[in-house]
């Protein structure tokens, strides 16, 4: 038995070994360092033990600004991006030609890579002085008037940034509503059909209720997904989001970590402790909520 | 006679909305679809217009009447896309190859060996997939700098090569193995490293080519690691080496060269995905998320 044990543990010790180094460790360290005061990334000294690296960081005009990007991100892409995901995906299960050609389309930005066609985003929102681009001849169409979409207002900047946290997080959402919606036994339908329900009912009465677990499912990824957006910003307005004025919480964090704003593995520590704190309160209120209104089964 | 006109029209005005239906919803899945295609054709459409006719256009046109290979060349020429391909290959390969041997070990002692607190260390494992990214990067940050790690390769590889949930996953699919064959190879006198190789993995390999692919995936498009432990662009992955092509690479007006640039860097994975397009999609639905 000894042995058996042994040999058990050999084969265990490399995950427990990087597992322990990269995570276990990390997740201790990250808050010594956070409580760690005028903390010397050079020379590895600090001065004191407190809260001051929690207080700067949340004094910090910087970090307020990219926790109001982040929040307004969150608020406006997890209620659009899940609806629209179930409007698709509502589409298609009820076709039957050319199904998996959508579907197949509709997988295609989670394959990408986020940088690389960040900068097609950039390149179709961006006013230049050679060229209105694209997106501006559209709105041209309609008489609307050239926005600089990646320089210029707060609102346009927001708007692209949204847009194309939208259209990566889409594939995974129509992915998984697919197939919760396939999953809804026929015979609901059918004892409906019976009773000469009319759609809209079946659609809120039937079918709303039995994916509602999936719903939530995306509502929570969604919203930890969100809270932690980060490359899709630097995909459109370059490293220096600070300069942009659309910085993210996890963009904060890195920044104060390295680049030309770093060296302060302390503020880091903190702002990325802020914001588990706020995903993990997010996290539980929707629970509560979810316990009223998912229907399991 | 009139209950059959009555029942004609009925079944006619049922019909009208069938099909009213059919093309509202066609309507609106095309429309998607077209803005998921959208960009990729314009990458593409733009990666072969010239330089000059591209910055002449004002209005931009929706195709190029004389396409050109130039700006392929200019990014594989004049900025050092094919090292950034080279460097993100042998990411992508060691990871996923270091991390396939260290889960299936580990999966397998899960489900087939038994060892006093296998249970408690498996609920440990699972409580580590709680813990944000973001959270333990700060201390591997630190932890490779003062290792003198940085611009390395075994930097940018070594934090990576676990994965709780692969774990789990594989785990999970060892366990549907039937004992009786354990015991058969154990009575035969087989070692368990031996029954592991021969039998288990040949018998899981769908989930292991999954897991593979999803792997290879996350390797390619990774960004926050790689840009936080490289500063040397000869380490640089693609992710990385997009970025400084924009920032200082073609300079900043050539986007046709740019654009190239993208349509490399997308293309390896979209094949990949088009191969393996079913495996990667049952895969993802099981438990991938964007991140």
């Amino acid at each position: 038995m000894e042995k058996k044990n042994l040999k058990a543990w050999l084969y265990l010790l490399p995950a427990l070994l990087f597992l322990g180094a990269f995570m276990v460790y990390p997740l201790i360290d990250v808050f010594i360092y956070s409580f760690e005061e005028g903390y010397n990334f050079a020379s590895q000294t600090y001065s004191g033990v407190g809260i001051y690296n929690y207080s700067y960081v949340l004094h910090d005009p910087y970090f307020l600004q990219a926790v109001k990007n982040t929040f307004l991100l969150v608020i406006i892409t997890v209620p659009l991006s899940t609806g629209l995901a179930l409007l698709i995906s509502v589409g298609l299960s009820s076709i039957k030609p050319l199904k998996e050609l959508y579907q197949t389309i509709y997988f295609l930005p989670y394959v990408t890579n986020t940088l690389a066609v960040g900068l097609v985003f950039m390149v179709l929102f961006k006013k230049t002085p050679y060229t209105d681009g694209l997106v501006n001849l559209f709105l041209s169409w309609f008489g609307a008037g050239p926005v600089d979409f990646i320089d210029g207002p707060y609102w346009a900047k927001m708007f692209v940034l949204c847009f194309y946290t939208i259209w990566i997080v889409l594939p995974f959402k129509i992915l998984i509503l697919t197939s919760a919606l396939a999953s809804v036994k026929e015979d609901y339908y059918k004892a409906a059909k019976v009773d000469g329900t009319s759609r809209l009912r079946i659609f809120t009465k039937i079918t709303l209720p039995m994916i509602s677990p999936m719903i939530f499912y995306l509502v929570i990824t969604g919203f930890i997904g969100a809270f932690k957006a980060y490359s899709d910003s630097v995909a459109l307005f370059g490293t220096d989001l600070n300069a942009a004025g659309m910085n993210t919480i996890v963009g904060y964090v890195y920044d104060m970590l390295y680049g030309d704003s770093g060296g302060y593995p302390s503020y880091a520590s903190a702002a990325a402790i802020i914001l588990f704190a706020i995903v993990l309160t997010i996290t539980c209120i929707n629970l509560l909520v979810s316990r009223k209104h998912v229907h399991y089964e | 006679m009139e209950k059959q006109l009555e029942y004609n029209k009925i079944q006619k005005s049922a019909k009208l909305h069938r099909t009213l239906r059919n093309i509202v919803t066609y309507a609106l899945l095309t429309f998607w679809a077209l803005v998921v295609l959208f960009p990729f054709y314009w990458m593409l459409l733009t990666s072969v217009k010239s330089y000059s006719s591209y910055n002449a256009e004002y209005i931009p046109s929706f195709f190029t009447l004389s396409p050109t290979l130039q700006n392929y060349k200019d990014a594989f020429t004049s900025v050092p896309l094919g090292k950034y391909l080279g460097n993100t290959v042998i990411f992508a390969v060691v990871t996923t190859a270091v991390m396939v041997v260290v889960i299936t070990l580990s999966a397998f002692a899960f489900a087939r060996l038994k060892f006093r607190g296998r249970s408690l260390v498996f609920t440990l494992f699972l409580s580590l997939m709680m813990i944000p990214n973001e959270l333990v990067v700060i201390t591997n940050f630190v932890t490779i700098t003062n290792m003198d790690l940085r611009n390395t390769f075994t930097g940018l590889i070594l934090p990576s090569v676990t994965s709780v949930f692969y774990i789990y996953l594989l785990k999970e699919n060892f366990e549907q193995v039937p004992d009786e064959l354990y015991r058969a190879a154990k009575v035969d006198g087989t070692s368990d490293l031996k029954y592991l190789c021969k039998v288990l993995i040949p018998i899981c390999r769908p989930t292991l080519i999954t897991i593979i692919i999803l792997k290879i995936i996350e390797c390619w498009n990774s960004y926050v690691w790689p840009r936080l432990i490289t500063d040397d662009p000869n380490y640089y992955l693609v992710s990385n080496g997009i970025q400084e092509i924009r920032e200082n690479g073609f300079g900043r007006e050539n986007i046709p060269a740019m654009m190239a640039a993208v349509v490399v860097i997308s293309v390896p994975l979209i094949v990949l995905f088009l191969i393996f397009r079913k495996k990667i999609m049952a895969g993802v639905a099981r438990g991938g998320t964007k991140g």
